[in-house]
């Protein structure tokens, strides 16, 4: 026998949570001889995938580092001053470590149980109150996808709020190329005509929805648009400004020379650029809007005990409640990136903030100078951090090509001029270097120090010089040392419940394992420190890992082409639907606009789909969450000269295993319709079924679900989509870096690949797995959630299963029965709290029950901690029914129970302490004390506030 | 049991309509509608002089996670709102029929009113 010399280091085990004995055992529990048997006896026969996937063996967690490495050495770091809303930045050791690198944030679920949420939501909170602030604007949200869609969101609220019928909206030719291109993308199915002018001769006409410019341009100009403000609001539009964070320390903010909306990107607080994403753009706006708002608004709201607590504020405004009425369809955002840029500005502090806003522009100054007496064209009299540079003497190019030589990246205008934006890591050193290269082998003159002592100190000049003060919050003001600031982020943190303490079992959500290897070279300089727009030569690392990993999930899903730039899975379906129309409008069929949504689809289809300019057709589901055949086809042929498409999950948001699938492709795909699949459920197919194969066209996949992108408390996500050939030719494209299909629709995300530097742990997710540990994954989702219905199914109604009485990769339980005792889903959700655990998926896809998704990550013993919690609480509902305990006062009605709650002098419940805080065993081992006792919804939704309350009122900060 | 005043007119959309002395109208939403909704958080609605056929909507009703287009019951023309809802939307789920009240409006067409439910009719129809 030969020696056992080969590597120990699989990761499949690692990341499956129950062990090889704990799965023979479950699968006697399931009724199934093997794993195989049960996907049998899962998945319907017709969509069986048989043969395996071609994708490579696993690779260990030490192989997989090491392969990381080779492709991150492929990428060249240069210091990249190219600008467009993208500037490296110091990110602060204390935030990356504590925040970026921590699972104890990164692993958080969006903040729906604010009770256990309360640290992110403080962040989140800060965050708004720092765009409120800087922007001079009333309200603000908890961020969204990018500067681009940011932007096509505030056209959109414009749209939406403005009077009468308008449909032109006016962009300044010198906003950033990317914005132009998204808000064109955005704007085309709607209707809206994008003018893209100069402002200075613009003239407003009445059918003028709002006007957006960009403050510092893309170019540096810093230009006074008060004048351009008061001509757009006269004929009743709407202003939009595109502005930067750190150049607001030192302007005038847009709120105070007429901006209605802002928005921007806060990537340079602290957020490495990622070679395009993941970061936060911020949205603010004056208080008219606040209906109009799209995305999450963290409110300040009270408890039950009338103490304040924050939550989502608000929330009928979006899709999952106002489905195809939504004024957009954003769900996740970039919540992980917001609470980085709002900390970085809790760090600094507003003097800290304006001592880097103002260094970074007088390395600007001296910058400017010293090309000046070298005789070249300034071509902006007031800018910020950017220049725009005609040379004297050489060409641009030369001076380009030069730059690059010193490992410099500069941008290039087609006028022949230079582009060049500095950021906080700049430094005199640079700005000697850039000296040389303009001097191109010539004398240089003077140096940056020498230049610099001879300059004064000078602020902007009116009106552009911010005279309002900000961020004077206490918040901003305390931890400016990395004791106090490393304290205050791990207070937070210890509010809130994520993958680290418990399993977090959001049915949709596919809340697995975010292994520490996958996660690693996200702040790798190699990944993190790239500039979206460097010439691609420099990021051939990401060019391969890119492409071997869109071949991966072509494989996957059965498709023939990628593109990644959506940033979350409504962008996904937004992307996939785009395509679709462009697809139909080359055929000449641009009367195909009908889109089959069934009943049971998550609110972001249908908004998806009227913002691709569809118009929604509800299809019937049954009393099992299936499709009505039936009633499909008869609304398939009714509209079979106007079919787009139709818009499936699958498995479905019921969790089962349709048996009809093909069948339901092939009805549409015979009236020329086109099927688009949510992928949102990818977690149940991978190596057992494949979209491609049994009949749709386009998928998008959550990578933050379904491969390992961890949900960081509500983004980042990505939303790949995988196309067929049919397809492929309309991939998105971009204005600065080519990519996508020959008949491109425009980007739908600012970066060409979106959240690049995310992509690193889907990547890292499939490597280590392979092709068996992808599907053995697979197996073991459903194997877990079998196994928990099996168990809850003597305490709970088990709903919707599939062949065999089988659900897919979660299941839900009826939770209605329990009415009569005066006992609701959120009772249930609230009293899981006190058990440890974040609340299942509650009242979605059916009311009044709640969805529970394991994943395979979890290992038994945790399964069987959450039913035991489950079932105990079903005896305290007993309890109620048999009138033993009180229909009002018990320990569901009052929960979650505080520990300031249950230790108070006063106890007047007509239940035990004890029974309130240490319900099960566990709990006494391991307690997590949720911060606020019940919120109240209503009172923050009829008093909003969106930014730190004044401390007398609140007394949140630690 | 939720409450239901007899000498009200009842829609199917759970609005309803009291005649006053002056012959105009006022609608609001029943006691069982804000049962339902639970804790209304906004309600949006038309200005005086705004005029609606039956069915069309005349504003929107918000509550912590749902929200409802409100139709107008009969072919009318506004001629009051209930501006304390702007500050207290909350007075909907205290006092629906009475400071509750949405809008005021004038009937532009009588035979509308025919189509509408009686108490018992309505109490019939949300079982």
């Amino acid at each position: 026998m030969p020696l056992p010399i080969e590597s120990e280091q699989g990761f499949t085990r690692r990341h499956i949570g129950p062990s090889d004995s704990e799965i023979r055992e479950m699968l006697g529990v399931v009724g199934a001889g093997s794993l195989d048997e049960l996907v049998r006896s899962t998945v319907p026969a017709s969509i069986l995938h048989e043969e395996d996937l071609s994708l490579p063996e696993g690779l260990s967690e030490p192989e997989l580092i090491e392969r990381l490495r080779e492709l991150g050495e492929r990428n060249t770091v240069l210091r990249s001053w190219l600008g467009m809303g993208y500037h490296a930045t110091h990110t602060p050791g204390v935030i990356q470590r504590n925040i970026l690198e921590n699972p104890g944030w990164y692993t958080q679920y969006t903040p729906y149980q604010a009770e256990i949420a309360q640290g992110r939501l403080e962040a989140l909170l800060n965050f708004q109150t720092a765009v409120i602030d800087l922007t001079g604007l009333e309200i603000a949200n908890a961020s969204l996808l990018d500067e681009g869609t940011a932007a096509a969101e505030a056209m959109s609220m414009a749209a939406g709020r403005v009077k009468g019928d308008r449909s032109t909206f006016f962009v300044a030719e010198n906003s950033h190329p990317q914005t132009i291109a998204v808000v064109r993308t955005r704007a085309e199915p709607l209707g809206i005509e994008v003018v893209v002018d100069d402002a200075a001769s613009y003239e407003p006409t009445d059918d003028l929805i709002g006007a957006l410019v960009t403050w510092p341009a893309t170019d540096g100009a810093i230009e006074d648009y008060r004048d351009f403000a008061e001509r757009v609001h006269a004929v009743g539009g709407y202003v939009v400004a595109v502005a930067d964070l750190l150049s607001l320390t030192l302007l005038t903010p847009p709120g105070e020379w007429g901006a209605d909306i802002c928005v921007g990107n806060s990537q340079r607080f602290g957020v490495p650029m990622g070679y395009g994403g993941p970061h936060a753009a911020f949205i603010s706006a004056r208080d008219e809007f606040r209906r109009q708002m799209p995305g999450r608004i963290i409110g300040v709201s009270v408890d039950v005990n009338g103490d304040p607590a924050l939550r989502m504020a608000l929330q009928t405004r979006e899709q999952h409640i106002r489905r195809e009425k939504a004024t957009s369809n954003i769900c996740t955002a970039q919540v992980l990136l917001a609470i980085m840029a709002g900390m970085y500005a809790v760090y600094h502090g507003p003097e800290g903030l304006k001592r880097i806003a103002t260094r970074v522009h007088d390395l600007t100054r001296t910058l400017a100078e010293g090309l000046r007496r070298g005789g070249h064209e300034i071509v902006h009299e007031v800018w910020f951090d950017t220049l725009r540079v005609r040379p004297s003497g050489g060409s641009a190019d030369d001076v380009i090509d030069a730059a690059l030589e010193v490992g410099i990246n500069l941008r290039r205008f087609d006028d022949g001029t230079i582009g060049i934006a500095f950021d906080e890591t700049v430094t005199p050193e640079d700005v000697d270097d850039v000296l040389a290269v303009f001097a191109g082998g010539g004398e240089s003159g003077p140096g940056a120090r020498e230049i610099a002592s001879a300059l004064d100190p000078a602020e902007l000049p009116e009106p552009f010089r911010r005279s309002t003060p900000y961020l004077e919050h206490p918040v901003f003001n305390t931890c400016h040392s990395e004791t106090e600031m490393l304290r205050y982020i791990h207070a937070l943190e210890s509010r809130d419940l994520s993958l680290n303490f418990s399993m977090i079992p959001l049915g949709s959500c596919t809340m697995k394992l975010n292994a520490t290897t996958e996660m690693v070279g996200v702040t790798w300089p190699e990944f993190g420190a790239l500039h979206p727009f460097a010439p691609v030569d420099q990021a051939e690392g990401y060019a391969a890992l890119i492409d071997e990993l869109g071949e991966w999930l072509c494989e996957i899903t059965g498709f023939e082409a990628v593109s990644m730039q959506p940033n979350s899975g409504a962008q996904g379906e937004y992307a996939g639907l785009q395509v679709i129309r462009a697809y139909h409008l080359d055929r000449g069929d641009a009367q195909r606009k009908i889109c089959l949504i069934p009943s049971s689809a998550h609110g972001t289809n249908p908004a998806s789909a009227v913002m691709c300019g569809m118009k929604v057709v509800i299809v019937d589901v049954d009393d099992e969450g299936s499709i009505e055949m039936e009633d499909l086809r008869a609304k398939a042929e009714a509209h079979a000269d106007e079919l787009a498409a139709v818009m499936l999950t699958y498995p479905s948001t019921h969790g089962v295993f349709e048996e009809g699938i093909r069948e339901i492709c092939d009805l549409v795909h015979a009236r020329g319709g086109l099927v688009y699949l949510d992928g949102a459920n990818l977690n149940a197919q991978v190596g057992v079924a494949r979209p491609g194969d049994y009949g749709a066209d386009v998928c998008h996949i959550n990578l933050h679900k379904t491969f390992a992108i961890p949900h960081g408390g509500g983004g980042p996500g990505m939303g790949p989509i995988c196309v067929n050939e049919k397809l492929a030719p309309f991939l998105p494209g971009h204005p600065v870096i080519p990519v996508g299909g020959e008949k491109a629709i425009g980007p739908v995300s600012a970066a060409p690949w979106g959240s690049a530097s995310i992509l690193v742990i889907s990547w890292a997710y499939i490597a280590l797995l392979g092709r068996e540990g992808a599907r053995r994954a697979t197996e073991v989702a459903i194997l877990n959630a079998n196994y928990m219905a099996r168990r809850l199914e003597e305490h709970f109604d088990v709903l919707f299963r599939g062949k065999n009485g089988r659900c897919a990769h979660e299941f839900i339980l009826d939770l209605r029965p329990f009415r009569k005792a005066g006992i609701t889903e959120e009772d249930v959700a609230k009293r899981l709290q006190d058990y440890g655990f974040h609340g299942p998926t509650m009242s979605w896809p059916v009311v009044g029950t709640i969805m529970v998704e394991p994943t395979e990550s979890e290992p038994k013993a945790e399964l069987d901690r959450f039913c035991d919690a489950l079932i105990s609480i079903r005896a305290e509902i007993e309890q109620i029914e048999l009138g033993i305990a009180d229909r009002d006062d018990n320990a569901l009605r009052n929960a979650p129970h505080t520990a300031a709650v249950v230790t108070a002098d006063t106890w007047d419940h007509a239940y035990s302490r004890e029974h309130a805080a240490w319900p099960a065993a566990w709990t006494r081992a391991h307690k997590f004390w949720p911060s606020v006792g019940r919120v109240n919804n209503a009172y923050g939704d009829r008093n909003l506030v969106c930014a730190c309350p004044p401390v007398e009122e609140y007394t949140g900060i630690a | 049991m939720s409450h239901l005043p007899d000498d009200l007119l009842y829609t199917e959309d759970h609005e309803y309509l009291r005649k006053s002395d002056d012959g105009t109208w006022v609608v609001g939403i029943t006691d069982y509608a804000q049962g339902e909704l639970g804790d209304i958080v906004f309600v949006e609605l038309p200005s005086a002089g705004d005029a609606f056929d039956a069915r069309a909507s005349f504003g929107t009703i918000e509550a912590v996670k749902a929200v409802s287009d409100l139709f107008a019951p009969v072919q009318c023309e506004v001629t009051e709102v209930n501006a304390a809802l702007d500050d207290d939307p909350g007075l909907v789920n205290g006092d629906p029929y009475g400071e509750g009240w949405m809008i005021r409006v004038r009937v532009t067409n009588e035979a509308d009113l025919d189509g509408l439910m009686s108490a018992t009719e309505y109490g019939e129809h949300i079982g």
